[in-house]
């Protein structure tokens, strides 16, 4: 663990891009937590003197169809984005990784039924399954999560049955086991630990992937739009709205879609520096 | 190698068969129904509803009559689309979508090919730093932006092309470009990785040291070697393709089969929503066929041990 973070530092410190990345991540993070003490105006209600206004100095991005301050309600958004994608990705991590441990470690029978399953999930289209699962979980934060965790585990079983299947084979996981060492043991103190950096990449990546699917559900009408929860509405509704009036409100779409855009495009960069600097491969 | 596609074509089957059995379920459990309206139905009403879809027989007695539909290739009729039956709501609408996926295709392999070569033999060079960018971006983009990037910059800005119609070539333009440009920059960025490391194994040396053209060391030799792993992640590519149809055909108002998948969730008509998973599932597990079909050609030790 300290291994891989030596190796982030000394060899990614420099990069530009993964320190913009990061501080503009670190930014979205502290503005939809602290929205309600940043912006002077409210997420909700009605405010008919200010309808759809360009964007000026006292609406920095303009306002929408009922006069509410897009700034504000962007900042609101990030809290659904970084909510849903931390979140699945947390979900996802955990079982997916004890999937893949128990299936890698297991071997035989047992690892090729279970490889099975993780097989036809991971074939089909991420969106598909993860619209069928909303049906059911329900348009809330905490359902689209459940929904979302349970596509993208895949993911994380199949790195995790992966790197177990590799270590099994080193050194010292073999002399662990062969000084008594116990199942429960050798995984939690010897393979863990070493096929952290791959479980980190992968989270680093499913980030991205769950927001880009929320706010994928969202923007066709499918997802989180309520404006008067503490969640505020999602970015892909708010792009949404934003689409209904594209040809004469401009502003509506572009700042939601930007917000979008460049926070998926910040993990991913965030993701890319990881990988390549975990990889020994590359160095 | 025949035993091979048997294995294949049975675990397609086992695919379908779980996909069905799995959307079954889920959507016997998922609160809410199609006849739930705003004001209450009488109840007689709902028991007729009930009884001409079947709705009332137990539920193993459901889930065999619809199994036994599937064999028939009859998905059942559409709750929303009273006169219509779901398979012919998708014969209608799937050849649209299967044309846009098509040209998307066609589009991601004529951006990445070129893209990913001239990136992998011009390695660390300005060009190359611009197409991994634009690799990334192309990942990173929403199909939704994207679209409704090009529609405001080509339709609405500067008037080249019209939006929310398919029916000539121009009109298919934008939607191909949307759902291309992820792929094509999926494939740019693996077809680089591969090519590179192609470009350091022994046999070029030798190709080089025989004093061969650099264009035929990178097409004859380079690249003919790069095609397995591309060939690998067409499967996941034409998921990729299908999950991004739908958001394109929503955003161009294309009349394909997704936008009726959406419209279907919305008004949770349930025989559609299967139907359409398991066209998609049945598309999929087609597409992974042909991608093994291609493999145990291309690659002789599969032939022989697979």
């Amino acid at each position: 663990m300290t291994t891989s973070l030596n190796r982030i530092r000394s060899t990614r410190a420099h990069d530009p891009l993964l320190l913009c990345s990061l501080f503009f991540l670190l930014a979205v993070a502290a503005c939809g937590f602290l929205a309600p003490w940043i912006s002077p105006y409210s997420a909700a209600g009605f405010e008919e003197q200010q309808i759809l206004e360009p964007p000026s100095w006292t609406h920095w991005l303009g306002t929408d169809s009922l006069g509410r301050d897009l700034l504000t309600r962007i900042l609101y958004g990030a809290r659904v984005s970084i909510a849903v994608g931390i979140g699945t990705a947390m979900i996802a991590l955990v079982i997916g990784t004890v999937y893949g441990l128990v299936s890698g470690f297991a071997g035989g029978s047992l690892d090729n039924f279970m490889m099975r399953i993780v097989d036809i999930f991971y074939g089909l289209p991420d969106m598909l399954i993860f619209i069928l699962l909303s049906l059911l979980f329900g348009r809330t934060v905490s359902g689209l999560l459940v929904a979302l965790g349970l596509v993208s585990w895949v993911r994380f079983a199949r790195m995790a049955r992966g790197q177990v299947l590799q270590a099994k084979e080193f050194l010292f996981v073999e002399g662990a086991r062969a000084m008594g060492a116990s199942r429960r043991r050798t995984v939690l103190r010897h393979i863990l630990p070493n096929i952290l950096g791959p479980i980190i990449v992968t989270l680093t990546f499913s980030i991205p992937a769950a927001i880009l699917a929320e706010s994928t559900l969202s923007f066709i009408g499918l997802g989180i739009n309520d404006p008067y929860s503490a969640w505020g509405t999602s970015w892909g509704s708010l792009a949404q709205d934003g689409w209904r009036a594209m040809r004469t409100y401009p502003h509506l779409i572009f700042f939601p879609a930007a917000a979008i855009f460049l926070t998926i495009l910040a993990f991913n960069t965030l993701g890319n520096a990881l990988r390549d600097a975990l990889d020994p491969k590359l160095n | 190698m025949a035993s091979f596609l048997i294995k294949r074509l049975i675990h397609g089957i086992v695919v379908l068969w779980v996909v069905a059995t799995l959307t079954f379920i889920l959507l016997r459990l998922a609160p809410g129904g199609p006849f739930d309206t705003e004001r209450k139905l009488p109840p007689e009403v709902l028991a007729n509803i009930q009884a001409k879809y079947h709705l009332d027989e137990p539920l193993w007695s459901q889930y065999l009559r619809y199994l036994g539909g599937i064999v028939h290739a009859d998905l059942g009729p559409s709750y929303k689309y009273l006169d219509r039956a779901v398979s012919r709501i998708i014969a209608d609408t799937l050849p649209t979508s299967a044309l846009l996926g098509l040209l998307a295709l066609i589009f991601a392999l004529g951006v990445s090919f070129p893209a990913g070569l001239i990136a992998a033999s011009f390695r660390n060079s300005w060009i190359d730093r611009l197409s991994l960018l634009a690799a990334t971006l192309g990942i990173s983009v929403p199909h939704f932006i994207l679209g409704a990037l090009l529609i405001w910059l080509f339709a609405l800005q500067l008037g080249w092309l019209q939006a929310g119609r398919w029916d000539d070539a121009a009109s298919m333009i934008l939607p191909t470009m949307t759902l291309g440009a992820a792929p094509a920059a999926y494939l740019a960025a693996l077809l680089r990785s591969t090519v590179i490391e192609t470009l350091g194994e022994d046999f070029i040396r030798t190709a080089r040291a025989k004093g061969l053209r650099e264009s035929t060391v990178l097409f004859k030799h380079a690249l003919r070697n790069s095609l397995v792993p591309l060939l690998t992640v067409m499967g996941p590519l034409v998921a990729i393709l299908l999950t991004g149809s739908f958001v394109v055909e929503y955003v161009f108002a294309i009349p394909g089969m997704g936008r009726f998948f959406i419209t279907a969730v919305t008004d949770r008509d349930y025989p559609m929503i299967m139907g359409v998973t398991l066209v998609y599932t049945a598309l999929l597990v087609a597409a992974n066929f042909l991608v093994d079909l291609c493999y145990s050609y291309i690659d002789p030790r599969i032939r022989a041990y697979g």
